[in-house]
């Protein structure tokens, strides 16, 4: 389960950094709803000034209807979301609300799954956005989707929001991907299949010291763990082996 | 009992917030002599405190706070990213697995297991959140409690020297640590995961209130 859906992850997010558009962002976010099967999924944006942006699969009726109604003044997730940073399960929101269940019910006749988990992003000064999964099935089915891949779809809303950002700034690249010496090298002995004991003794440095390099090139590669970021450096051209 | 409080669902625990806003001050103002704001009512906050943090606090069996500290995400504004970027020369840190923690505080008199304790509820909430990291920038005098608590940073950067020398560094997550942190805090790793649970809404703990 877990390697399938780092095999969609991985691809979604080297893609994404050939985006330019918002227009291409938004193909690209319908583009990862269908390879991860899932019914929908909403990247919703809203800046410090509060200009709003949204790519989402939901269908334009529904969003029509929901934008006129001003639904996010009851939407249990939108109201969950403003004040917290860890993403939200949908099962854990109160839906028994009187208007809430009606809302629900409108959602689930215009194609909205019945499960959901919704992760809050936190950008630099005060942007926020929310990327949410949306699928049906049951509470047990659901609990171990989000057990399994919450790593991944962590990454995937942080690699949205980052390249939405930097569309909206008009920049090029947020910040050209550069490994330091130290770095690229302890990436390639670990690429070339060395320990950490024995990576860390051909460089003379401390296992210690060199768990920070791997850290550090592990962050600006925006990789998951030490494996992820050897075959990101790998691929990228950051180094070679 | 570790209590993990989103900002909004402070105002639910008035006793232990109040003074865990007056015992930071007691810290950082008083007793640390930080450059910090402290309102008349004796508080000290700050603008992250402004942000939605999360909260981990050790709670008294009076209801008070004995020890706490804060988290947010290296996503958005940070201590770090705002005013000791110069530590971490380089990419700025930004990882939806890292959180910055902050305001690491402890009631006067608060006996040292109170120490591990709440390292041990840092550990329980970014392994609950699927985290790799914590960041935090901290004073010298830090770096001999998180040695003796067996979980030291990874030191990023540092400037000044001796007393004066500040740091930034980096926590792993990892369960392997849960064992020794909670033998330390006196406290049962199942209590600890009865509290985690309890906060996130998950299983039979999940249900509880309180």
């Amino acid at each position: 389960m877990r390697s399938v859906m780092r095999g969609i992850v991985e691809p979604f997010i080297d893609r994404m950094l050939q985006v330019k558009t918002l227009d291409e962002l938004s193909v690209e976010i319908t583009a990862l709803r269908d390879s991860l099967d899932v019914e929908n999924l909403v990247y919703h944006s809203v800046n410090s000034t509060g200009e709003q942006y949204a790519a989402l699969t939901y269908s334009e009726k529904w969003v029509t209807r929901y934008l006129q109604e001003d639904y996010a003044r009851i939407d249990p997730v939108v109201q969950s979301c403003y004040q917290r940073f860890d993403p939200v399960d949908w099962q854990q929101l109160d839906w028994s609300g009187k208007a809430v269940r009606s809302f629900l019910g409108e959602a689930q006749d215009e194609g909205i799954g019945n499960q959901g988990l919704s992760i809050p992003i936190r950008g630099p000064s005060g942007q926020f956005a929310l990327f949410t999964v949306n699928q049906r099935g049951n509470n047990d089915q659901w609990a171990h989707y989000v057990n399994e891949n919450l790593a991944d779809l962590l990454l995937a809303a942080h690699y949205i929001n980052r390249k939405a950002l930097e569309i909206e700034r008009g920049d090029e690249e947020v910040a050209r991907l550069h490994l330091s010496p130290r770095e690229a090298d302890t990436l390639k002995m670990l690429a070339l299949g060395y320990s950490r004991a024995k990576a860390a003794e051909l460089l003379s440095i401390s296992e210690h010291t060199l768990l920070v390099y791997i850290e550090n090139a592990r962050v600006k590669l925006g990789a998951s763990n030490t494996t992820n970021a050897v075959a990101r450096a790998v691929i990228g051209g950051l180094i070679v082996v | 009992m570790l209590r993990y409080l989103k900002a909004g669902e402070l105002g639910r625990y008035p006793k232990l917030a109040d003074t865990m806003f007056a015992d930071r001050a007691s810290q950082f103002h008083a007793r640390l002599g930080w450059d910090v704001t402290v309102s008349t009512e004796g508080q000290e906050r700050d603008e992250y405190d402004a942000t939605d943090p999360v909260y981990v606090i050790w709670e008294g069996r009076d209801g008070a706070h004995q020890g706490s500290m804060r988290f947010l995400p290296t996503t958005g504004p940070t201590m770090l990213a705002d005013h000791f970027r110069h530590l971490v020369p380089g990419t700025p840190i930004q990882s939806p697995y890292i959180w910055e923690t902050t305001r690491f505080c402890l009631t006067p008199g608060a006996p040292s297991r109170v120490s591990a304790t709440l390292m041990l509820g840092g550990l329980e909430l970014g392994l609950a959140h699927g985290l790799s990291h914590a960041v935090a920038v901290f004073d010298a005098r830090m770096v001999r409690i998180y040695r003796q608590l067996g979980w030291p940073p990874a030191i990023l950067g540092t400037t000044g020297t001796g007393r004066e020398a500040i740091s930034a560094g980096l926590w792993a997550f990892e369960p392997e640590l849960r064992p020794m942190l909670a033998r330390k805090a006196r406290l049962s790793v199942e209590l600890s995961q009865f509290w985690i649970d309890r906060a996130l809404g998950r299983g039979a703990a999940g249900q509880l209130t309180g």
